[in-house]
């Protein structure tokens, strides 16, 4: 039982850096009716920059670098990509960000190698004992700062002024244009916020796994998540993350040795499927009512 | 010689809904195969045969099946290169195990292929959009696990199942040339049986439900049957060029050879080659194929040999670049720069 | 000129649609008869449209029936409600943008064409004969409708009138007994106008097609209708033939909107 529970908060830790990934989707979602596929490749662009700065910064002055390149990679983004593509299918849009995510992956690797890079923050992962459970230092400190990010996002999400028009113009582009939010500039904030979620995912990742091309298949991860919980929903995200970690773990521990192993690959998608044969829209997400 | 639409005129329905009804493009069409069938052969070196136009061939047939689902019936895959998976394991085991006679494997593995991609189309009947779009991510990975993982298929986690020598009908298959025809001889007529497909009744029921699905509900196209069948005959095709590109280039079946990034190949395929074009799939289907050894060639020419990863990250530049590319300035592909050529050269000096 | 004989074709009875607190419908009944062009008018939100979707399935009513020559079709789903022989337009123009105007008229003959997969794959023999078959259908559709010029061309890139001609030939393909039109003229010319009037007046004088429209174009409504229903608020207010609507009270009322804002 003890270790049914230590593995169920190991996967729960893991579970809130899932949702930080998860969240870097719904925020841009939520304001440009764009799923945006490349934000694993972000992820493994802002890490990779964040190594690469580090050689000649030191660490707080390479986060800063890096945070840099990403909002300026969102305007650019926003630019060339997205303002081209406005009036056209959302489908159109999620093809084109898979397009962004290699064209991402192949300026990284081409500019700072192919190589696996390790990343230090100076949080070591030797885990400690609280009541006789054993739990991962590093994945409380990474579960700790992407909950606080998690926290901050969906504040600034509800509450701030930008925040609100964001979702204002997520709720109905022409709308928001005539009350007089700027749609690009607004683009523009929603995808440097994907950047910085991306910095921060990079960070915690990449210190973990070290930095490498496999970084961006946390994408991966991160999409059941997304359906299971609804793309428009911060919650959904939010608690989806948690499931996945906690019931892949726990799916791994307890049923891998039956079936050969493995199957935390998959698992996320099996689970999701299944959830979405019940809500096609996720858990929380919003059914989006089609009219003739 | 002009390319001309005007002055054909056609008497009776029949001959304009024959599959080419524009003369050239009916010659065009017999050139392309009489080079293909009888002038390639000959002068083509062994490496343009077994390393550019045989998998030019099979991915282009894969691509193929991807648009019928993709491209036609407007349900976006990107796990497709798992179903080319399912062919691959199921007819080299088929071939090899149960010596069934190898284009029987191949049909075999195009039709197990197909049952399981009805069986991941099922979703497809309650889940729209980007949910459908992400849980087609789900056939993949799924498909990789068990098929890894299954040891009745891949005797172990290995995953890798090499090809006997290969024979037809007690030719054996051993040369560049004979696999070539092998693979020109599956890949031509299914390329003519899809491309009556899409200009058929089913065709047009997938098109519908791609351009407005409720609407095609309404006059009576049942979504149920026509999404299932776009799975369907989309899996059987991916299925079909799996165990084609095993047979004829890989010689092994191996997981890693249909991994994701094959998946997003054969979308790139389709998008820059054109959405809903059978010959946009080809187009496709060359231009990724040829991609690296254009870059590779490039560099050639101005005296520098790029380092492997550095080649691999200047091709993702470019596939990644391409797509967004062709997305904004083209959005049906290089099929359509094709058709828009062909327009400006209708009865010139005035087109219309 | 009313046809009534026998039994209706098309009985409403007592329908109900609430969407939320919503009252799109509030006990609505009506009966289309065999041959006769029907027209329902009313002011905007009256629920001529959720009428005309819940006669086709695409709503299901939470009360009341709705019998197709004395069948039930209140719960049946919409493709096998299309292949029964009841085929629509739609207000907001629902062509297949990405397919040409020949495509969107022949898939409009799709419940008619049944040659197998196989035999659509290999093409020559049955399915060829059944394509060139259903092609000079669809021909006398496009030439009845005058739209030949335009056949080859994808159906999104036309303007808004001939989009809506291609649309109601597309419904006319199917062959239907009951044909519904959602609003056939909006946004069109006096001149359009009078063709699109035109054509209804042809295919139910020729090919005998019953006709159900909803129109907010009075003129045209009393000129080419046989019988007028009134919907307001989601309940019926009048019923009768053009000369008798035109002279009821509730009617001019309701369109004039007396005592009551929008």
């Amino acid at each position: 039982m003890i270790f049914a529970i230590e593995v169920a908060i190991g996967g729960l830790l893991v579970g809130v850096m899932y949702s930080l990934v998860a969240l870097g989707f719904v925020l841009i979602y939520k304001s440009s009716g764009v799923f945006n596929f490349a934000q694993g490749d972000m992820t493994l662009l802002a890490a990779l920059a964040l190594v690469g700065f580090l050689t000649i910064f030191p660490l707080w002055l390479a986060i800063l670098a890096a945070l840099v390149l990403m909002i300026a990679l969102a305007i650019a983004i926003e630019a060339i990509v997205l303002r081209p593509l406005v009036a056209r299918p959302p489908l159109a849009l999620f093809m084109a960000t898979i397009g962004l995510g290699f064209f991402l992956q192949g300026i990284g690797q081409g500019i700072w190698g192919t190589d696996p890079k390790g990343l230090d923050i100076g949080i070591s992962d030797i885990p400690f004992k609280i009541k006789g459970l054993l739990i991962s230092q590093f994945d409380l400190a990474g579960g700790a700062l992407a909950g606080g990010l998690v926290f901050a996002l969906v504040w600034f999400f509800q509450k701030s002024r930008t925040g609100r028009a964001l979702r204002a113009v997520s709720d109905d582009h022409e709308a928001a244009l005539s009350v007089g939010i700027p749609l690009r500039r607004a683009w523009a904030i929603s995808w440097a916020i994907a950047g910085l979620v991306a910095l921060v995912a990079g960070i915690m990742w990449g210190s973990r796994l070290g930095v490498q091309f496999s970084l961006s298949l946390i994408a991966l991860k991160a999409l059941p998540i997304l359906i299971l919980g609804g793309i428009d929903s911060i919650p959904g995200a939010i608690i989806a993350g948690l499931v996945v970690g906690a019931s892949e773990n726990l799916a791994e521990v307890f049923l891998g040795p039956y079936v050969g192993g493995g199957i935390q690959t998959f698992f996320p998608y099996l689970l999701a499927l299944v959830v979405l044969w019940f809500k096609p829209y996720g858990m929380f997400g919003r059914e989006i009512i089609e009219r003739v | 010689m002009i390319y001309r639409e005007c002055g054909v005129f056609k008497a009776n329905y029949r001959a304009d809904m024959a599959i080419f009804p524009i003369p050239l493009d009916r010659w065009g069409v017999i050139i392309i195969l009489f080079i293909a069938f009888v002038v390639v052969p000959f002068s083509a070196s062994d490496y343009w045969l077994s390393s550019i136009l045989i998998p030019f061939l099979v991915f282009s047939l894969a691509a193929l099946g991807l648009n019928f689902l993709t491209g036609y019936a407007g349900q976006l895959s990107i796990g497709h290169a798992a179903f080319m998976a399912v062919g691959a394991y199921i007819s080299l085991i088929l071939y090899g195990r149960y010596e069934v006679p190898l284009l029987l494997s191949l049909l075999g593995g195009g039709l197990v292929t197909a049952a399981v991609g009805a069986v991941f189309g099922i979703p497809s009947l309650r889940i729209k959009g980007f949910y459908l779009a992400v849980s087609t991510l789900a056939a993949q990975f799924i498909i990789q696990w068990v098929l890894t993982h299954w040891e009745w298929i891949s005797g172990g986690v290995f995953g890798t199942v090499d090809t006997p020598p290969m024979q037809v009908f007690g030719w054996p298959i051993d040369t560049p040339v004979k696999k070539y025809y092998l693979v020109l001889s599956v890949v031509v007529p299914l390329t003519i049986f899809g491309k009556n497909i899409v200009r058929g009744q089913l065709g047009r029921a997938w098109m519908a439900i791609r351009d407005m699905d409720v609407a095609a509900e309404i006059i009576g196209i049942s979504l149920f049957w026509n999404k299932l069948l776009a799975f369907t005959v989309s899996s059987f095709y991916a299925g079909v060029a799996g165990g084609l590109i095993t047979f004829t280039y890989y010689g092994a079946a191996n997981i890693e050879a249909f991994n994701i990034m094959v998946s997003f190949h054969l979308l790139g395929m389709i998008i820059i080659g054109g959405m809903g074009s059978v010959l946009g799939s080809f187009f496709g289907g060359g231009f990724i194929t040829l991609l690296p050894i254009f870059i590779n060639q490039f560099a050639h020419a101005f005296g520098t040999v790029l380092k492997t990863d550095l080649l691999a990250c200047l091709e993702l530049i470019l596939f990644g670049g391409l797509i967004i590319f062709f997305l904004i300035v083209e959005p049906y592909g290089l099929a359509r720069l094709w058709r828009t050529g062909k327009d400006k050269l209708r009865l010139w000096p005035f087109p219309y | 000129m009313n046809k009534k004989n026998g039994n209706p074709m098309l009985q409403v009875e007592d329908i109900h649609i609430t969407f939320g607190i919503l009252k799109a419908l509030n006990g609505v009944s009506l009966e289309i008869h065999k041959g006769e062009i029907l027209a329902i008018i009313g002011p905007n939100g009256a629920g001529k449209t959720s009428l005309v979707n819940v006669i086709n399935g695409v709503y299901h009513p939470s009360r009341g029936h709705i019998f197709f020559e004395d069948k039930d079709l209140t719960t049946l789903s919409h493709h096998h409600i299309a292949s029964l022989g009841i085929a629509r337009t739609f207000q907001n123009v629902a062509l297949f943008k990405g397919m040409t105007v020949l495509d969107n008229i022949m898939v409009g003959r799709n419940l008619k064409m049944g040659s197998n997969f196989f035999s659509q794959g290999i093409y020559w023999g049955f399915a060829q004969k059944e394509e060139i078959r259903h092609r000079q259908e669809v021909e006398r559709v496009i030439d009845w409708l005058e739209i030949e010029h335009i056949r080859k061309t994808p159906a999104g890139m036309l303007p808004y009138g001939l989009q809506k001609r291609v649309e109601l030939g597309r419904a006319l393909a199917a062959e239907p007994k009951l044909l519904l039109l959602d609003e056939p003229m909006a946004g069109m010319n006096l001149e359009e106008k009078e063709d699109i009037a035109r054509f209804i007046l042809d295919a139910n004088e020729e090919l005998g097609t019953t006709i159900a429209l909803i129109e907010h174009d009075m003129g045209v409504v009393m000129d080419i209708s046989d019988r007028v229903v009134v919907l307001d608020y989601g309940d019926k207010i009048g019923e009768g033939t053009p000369e008798e609507i035109r002279n009821n009270e509730k009617v001019i009322k309701a369109y004039l909107g007396t005592a009551r804002q929008k």
